[in-house]
């Protein structure tokens, strides 16, 4: 029987990118995995944790366990929400023993996409097609959180027709931040300006990273600026042949 | 408060000279920060600083052995240590000594902790000239301003602009070249260093097993300002101690490093006590002041015990995506930047400037790059946590509370999740105020898809 894999598609992919989803599902598919989404999940609770609000957080980290509770491998397109189940959910159920036992169980069979792909399934080449030249912004979580730098280049790499061509500020925060990007507005929005500007100079025609969130920023920055660069999901390049 | 804090910010991303400044020199010492610890320049920079966050983590969990151990050193070598709780305690023991003494002039070689506690408008008050020597702090003192940051405090001034402030403050013809601007401090500053009675100095390190205090700088005047003058006092936060000098092997090596990129600063002065018989140079006197000012109610805090380990190298400022836009002037408190964000809340309260913590991307740059892997994300996050449980107990109304309230009960209940995220999808497609409206300000907003995920997966063909 073909090993199973839960998604996680994470509450903004479900909401308002749901092509990154479908192409995750695909990747996963070709490459003989049986792809199975938990209709219960909603979402990890990151909004409220980031925000200060930790019984919220809570009660929606609980019901996320809850809902992957039979779950044997989680991927999920993100890898901050990844990160939240990973790292701080130890955290907030640290007057919780119960749900910190569970959370300590489910934990580790959280992967971000590029992280299960290239350390899990030990698969670079994914039968992907792509003609042009694209830069991969690197989100700070799958970065830094997660200890994901190369793995997500060397799928880009593997991808046939894909040139890769890096910006010199790959690493810099593109300004999202979650409800930052709204408390701070102004000060996101410069953020994002010195993005798009590094994006620009390289003369790629699609910026590629690894959360919907920084990319749903850039886009809006990218759109804002009448910039004819696309900015993609890393499972919506994988996903083309 | 939180709108004089915006207000702040606004007016720094509006001034583009500023923004590109800013920009360009952060990203300088960055630069030389990362070529400075490399795998070719420190083989062992990760070792270090993990090392480096054990000794302070030691050195803070045994803190009260360590005090005592320093307060007995520094008498057997003929100084004082002189303990005080909070800024105005330390204050009046410097000042009260100038003025028993018969000072009137005062220099200083640059110090964070004196600028925590204003010691300078304090010694001014009092009739005392403080003179500050270091040239970055010598530039701020004359515009009448504060550090931007903590290792260049004149990073904010063009040197067009310190030539006209050098015109206009001293007298001299004007002089656009850093070299010349150089030699015009030094002139004005010799004769200081000549004509005071008491010298000032921070503390990078206090050697508890030694009592020595260690001062590092690339300019000499934290040397000639401890030395020159009668009287010297050095003024520190009781977190900068360290056991033994034997420690200072990681230490330094991570500092200079970490701040500008240099294996060493120019100068590492150790500074033991006055004079003594037979030797040529020295103070007379020399107290060391220890200060708290809410440290050790951080140290109570197991959680964020670790915001005292910081040796304030300034890496997370500049490598801050943040602080290189909002700049130093933007941050309530002395301290700016992520250390700022977290150190400020904790010294001068919660309520100072409850929006603090909130001002990141929590990016985590600054933890990486940190040379005492002080977690700071993490810190903000509690910080954030703490600053909400507050709202609540006083029982503030606050819609944002009361969003997440439903937001939370929603998201435990898929069905209603699903209608939500319709709802959701339909905002997109009107103009909103609120959190929408100020999306679309700067960027454009996600269109909105027709079908969710999951109504695309039950949708979709079952394949095998």
């Amino acid at each position: 029987m073909a090993p199973r894999v839960s998604l996680f598609v994470t509450c903004l992919v479900d909401q308002l990118f749901p092509r990154v989803g479908l192409a995750m599902a695909e990747v996963l598919e070709r490459l003989g995995y049986q792809v199975e989404f938990p209709e219960a999940q909603t979402c990890c609770g990151q909004p409220a944790f980031n925000s200060g609000y930790r019984g919220e957080a809570r009660a929606v980290g609980r019901h996320f366990l809850k809902a992957f509770r039979d779950a044997e491998c989680i991927v999920c397109p993100s890898g901050s929400c990844a990160s939240m189940v990973r790292h701080h959910y130890a955290e907030i159920f640290h007057k919780d023993p119960e749900a910190l036992a569970e959370a300590g169980k489910v934990a580790p069979r959280v992967h971000e996409f590029s992280e299960f792909l290239v350390r899990v399934a030990g698969r670079e080449e994914v039968g992907a097609r792509f003609e042009g030249v694209v830069t991969y912004h690197d989100s700070c979580h799958a970065l830094r959180e997660m200890g994901l730098r190369e793995e997500p280049r060397r799928l880009l790499r593997a991808v046939r027709g894909l040139e890769l061509r890096e910006m010199d500020i790959a690493e810099e925060c593109c300004g999202f931040g979650g409800t930052f990007s709204v408390k701070f507005e102004d000060v996101s929005v410069a953020m994002l300006g010195t993005k798009i500007d590094a994006i620009r100079r390289t003369g790629a025609e699609a910026v590629v990273s690894a959360d919907s969130s920084c990319l749903m920023q850039i886009r809006g920055g990218l759109e804002r600026a009448g910039l004819p660069v696309r900015a993609l999901h890393l499972a919506e390049v994988l996903a083309g042949v | 408060m939180s709108e004089a804090f915006h207000h702040r910010i606004q007016e720094a991303l509006l001034d583009e000279r500023l923004q590109a400044a800013l920009y360009a020199a952060t990203g300088r010492l960055m630069d030389k920060r990362r070529s400075g610890v490399t795998a070719q320049q420190l083989p062992d920079y990760q070792q270090l600083r993990t090392h480096a966050h054990r000794i302070k983590q030691h050195t803070l969990e045994n803190l009260d052995y360590y005090l005592e151990l320093v307060e007995r050193r520094v008498a057997e070598r003929g100084g004082r240590v002189v303990w005080c709780r909070d800024g105005s305690e330390a204050q009046s023991f410097i000042s009260g000594l100038a003025r028993d003494r018969g000072v009137r002039l005062a220099v200083k070689s640059k110090s964070m902790t004196s600028e925590e506690i204003g010691l300078n408008e304090a010694l001014e008050h009092r009739g005392i000239e403080p003179v500050e020597t270091d040239l970055g702090e010598f530039i701020i003192q004359l515009a009448g301003q504060k550090p931007y940051h903590i290792v260049a405090p004149a990073m904010h001034k063009t040197r067009q602009q310190v030539a006209d402030l050098f015109e206009r403050k001293l007298g001299v013809p004007r002089e656009e070249e850093i070299e010349k601007q150089t030699m015009i401090a030094r002139t004005v500053l010799r004769q200081k260093f000549l004509a005071a009675g008491m010298g000032i100095s921070g503390a990078n390190f206090v050697i508890a097993e030694s009592g020595a205090v260690v001062v590092v700088e690339n300019e000499g005047n934290a040397r000639l300002a401890t030395s020159s003058p009668p009287i010297h006092v050095a003024v520190a936060g009781i977190e900068k101690l360290l056991p033994r000098a034997a420690d200072l092997a990681v230490f330094l090596q991570l500092l200079g490093r970490s701040a500008t990129g240099q294996p060493l600063t120019s100068y590492t002065s150790f500074l033991s006590g006055p004079r003594r018989a037979g030797e040529l140079d020295g103070p007379d006197e020399f107290y060391l002041v220890l200060l708290d000012n809410g440290r050790s109610r951080i140290l109570a805090d197991r959680e964020k015990r670790q915001t005292l380990y910081c040796i304030r190298c300034g890496a997370c400022l500049n490598i801050c995506p943040v602080f290189r836009r909002i700049g130093g002037y933007s941050y309530p408190g002395a301290y700016s930047g992520p250390i700022g964000a977290i150190l400020t809340p904790q010294t001068l309260g919660l309520n100072h400037e409850p929006e603090l913590p909130f001002a990141s991307s929590l990016c985590g740059a600054c933890a990486e790059v940190c040379p005492v892997k002080i977690e700071i994300p993490q810190m903000l996050l509690a910080l954030r946590g703490e600053v909400k449980k507050a709202e609540a107990r006083e029982r503030r109304w606050n819609p944002e509370k009361l969003g997440f309230r439903i937001w939370a009960w929603a998201m435990q209940r898929p069905r209603l999740y699903e209608l939500a995220g319709l709802a959701t999808s339909a905002l997109l497609e009107v103009d909103l105020p609120g959190p929408l409206r100020a999306w679309g300000r700067g960027r454009e907003l996600p269109a909105a898809p027709a079908r969710s995920f999951r109504q695309l997966w039950r949708a979709r063909p079952r394949s095998g």
